[in-house]
């Protein structure tokens, strides 16, 4: 997000979030680390606890959305951030897969690690789907779908396919360059995805806490 | 343990007594490709003639049994522990992969559990002779790692490889995996760039897709070797989803040179050392 380098400040109301515009702040523990080469080499406990602290010490104040980046796979990580925001509200998880199998069955155990802790899935992406050689406009598919992709994985354990974003190196070059890939690239093929899936995001969010209001 | 003493000393040292060289495959990030390095890693040194087995320590997201089509296998018992499954070339494989109950099932354990779990694939497993143990990592610098490395210690550890994809939000990530290493006392055999440039097969235009060169110059900024770029190849993919033998069947395909390049690499150090 063009912002390494960045140190958390502290307040009396917490640690403050790292401001990339004014309404979008960031905290992370690549904050925390006084070098890129720094490695935060810890067992479980110690990182449940940073956990911790990220959700109870960070004065994020009024906020619309919290997106929460994960690592990959079912760990301490996984177990302790659903457990400390259960008593706030996890709208649900967003999964990312790609296209092959030897993707999709590390998915499919995600998403029975979402049942079993009872978090609701918002929808699946399936991301690096396909891609479009500029110069002869050939489409190959690099990580072939040869089960047939996140779309029949979807049909099967009923979860929303939420879209599937297009390979282009232009994304990879505005993450390393901390720029805002919608932005650079406001006419790509990724990009019209990636609008697609963030509005079924929020209309799936708006929807359910329109459906809690009415509850409560 | 059964047996009387000796038997028990000799069940205790056959673990991984009989391994000469284990090479750990690790990366700071996630789905760089270590799966498949470690898979085309083990078939290349197979071909080369070498007696080769596999240890899968991504316990969250085990993929080697399914790119060496043995994910339908289960696991015996011997009075030495734990057989491993015999893969693809004659391949010794083990996995969490082989020990759930259905394939879909999620492994969300904390830290203790696993680390017993991996304690016990070096310990319990029947390895006997081999040239080479390769060992799959989950990403990052997590219990899994500190676990199999104190676990492998006592052992023929060659080092560690590295792979990385070549933008710099991995590579960022690997020069912490680096100083896990470092601090762990891990020699580094190298670092590999993966998904390094992908030709398109119906025009021949190159696309960095995931950008070009972080890799290799990582490894020139940290004094480390660079074992090479493996180009995107839609057909190792392919491969990999049916679990068949790349090396084997795909001399001609564009991730081939690069590939054995490493394991030739790898052997060449082997023999050093030796």
């Amino acid at each position: 997000m063009g912002l390494e380098g960045e140190q958390v400040h502290q307040s009396g109301s917490g640690w403050s979030p790292v401001y990339v515009e004014e309404n979008l702040g960031v905290m992370s523990a690549g904050f925390l680390l006084s070098s890129p080469d720094d490695a935060v080499i810890w067992r479980g406990p110690k990182k449940n606890g940073l956990i911790k602290q990220f959700l109870r010490d960070v004065d994020w104040g009024e906020v619309d959305y919290l997106i929460v980046d994960t690592p990959p796979g079912t760990s301490d990580e996984h177990l302790s951030i659903v457990q400390y925001l259960s008593a706030a509200h996890i709208d649900g998880a967003v999964i990312i897969t790609t296209p092959q199998e030897v993707s999709l069955q590390d998915v499919r155990k995600e998403i029975n690690f979402c049942h079993k802790v009872k978090l609701p899935i918002i929808g699946v992406v399936e991301n690096m789907s396909g891609f479009v050689c500029p110069k002869c406009k050939n489409e190959s598919q690099i990580f072939p779908p040869t089960t047939g992709g996140a779309e029949k994985m979807c049909q099967n354990l009923s979860v929303s396919l939420l879209g599937k974003v297009p390979l282009d190196p232009q994304i990879g070059k505005s993450c390393d360059r901390g720029q805002s890939f919608l932005a650079e690239a406001p006419e790509s093929p990724a990009t019209l995805s990636y609008r697609n899936i963030i509005q079924r995001i929020q209309e799936y969010c708006e929807h359910h806490h329109l459906q809690e209001e009415k509850i409560m | 343990m059964r047996g009387g003493n000796m038997e028990e000393t000799a069940g205790e040292r056959a673990s991984l007594a009989g391994v000469r060289h284990i090479v750990l495959v690790l990366s700071g990030k996630g789905g760089v490709g270590k799966s498949t390095l470690c898979t085309e890693l083990a078939l290349a040194l197979r071909h080369a003639g070498k007696r080769v087995g596999i240890l899968d320590v991504d316990l969250c997201g085990p993929s080697i049994p399914r790119m060496l089509r043995a994910q339908d296998s289960a696991v015996h018992q011997c009075d030495s522990g734990w057989v491993p499954v015999f893969v693809g070339q004659d391949i010794a494989l083990m996995s969490i992969g082989f020990l759930l109950e259905r394939p879909d099932d999620a492994v969300v354990w904390r830290g203790p559990k696993k680390n017993a779990l991996i304690k016990q694939f070096v310990t319990d497993v029947a390895w006997g002779e081999l040239d080479f143990l390769i060992v799959d990592t989950p990403p990052g610098t997590s219990d899994e790692h500190i676990s199999t490395v104190e676990a492998l210690r006592p052992f023929q550890l060659l080092g560690a490889v590295l792979v990385t994809t070549p933008q710099a939000v991995s590579v960022g990530d690997v020069r912490r995996e680096l100083t896990f290493c470092r601090k762990a006392g891990l020699q580094i055999l190298g670092i590999v760039e993966n998904m390094s440039g992908f030709v398109c097969p119906h025009c021949s235009e190159c696309t960095n897709i995931f950008s070009k060169g972080g890799g290799e110059e990582l490894a020139k900024h940290t004094g480390v070797p660079f074992l090479g770029c493996v180009p995107l190849d839609p057909q190792l993919s392919q491969s990999l989803e049916e679990g068949r033998d790349f090396i084997q069947e795909f001399p001609k395909s564009s991730a081939f040179p690069a590939l054995t390049h490493i394991a030739q690499q790898i052997l060449d150090t082997s023999q050093r050392s030796s």
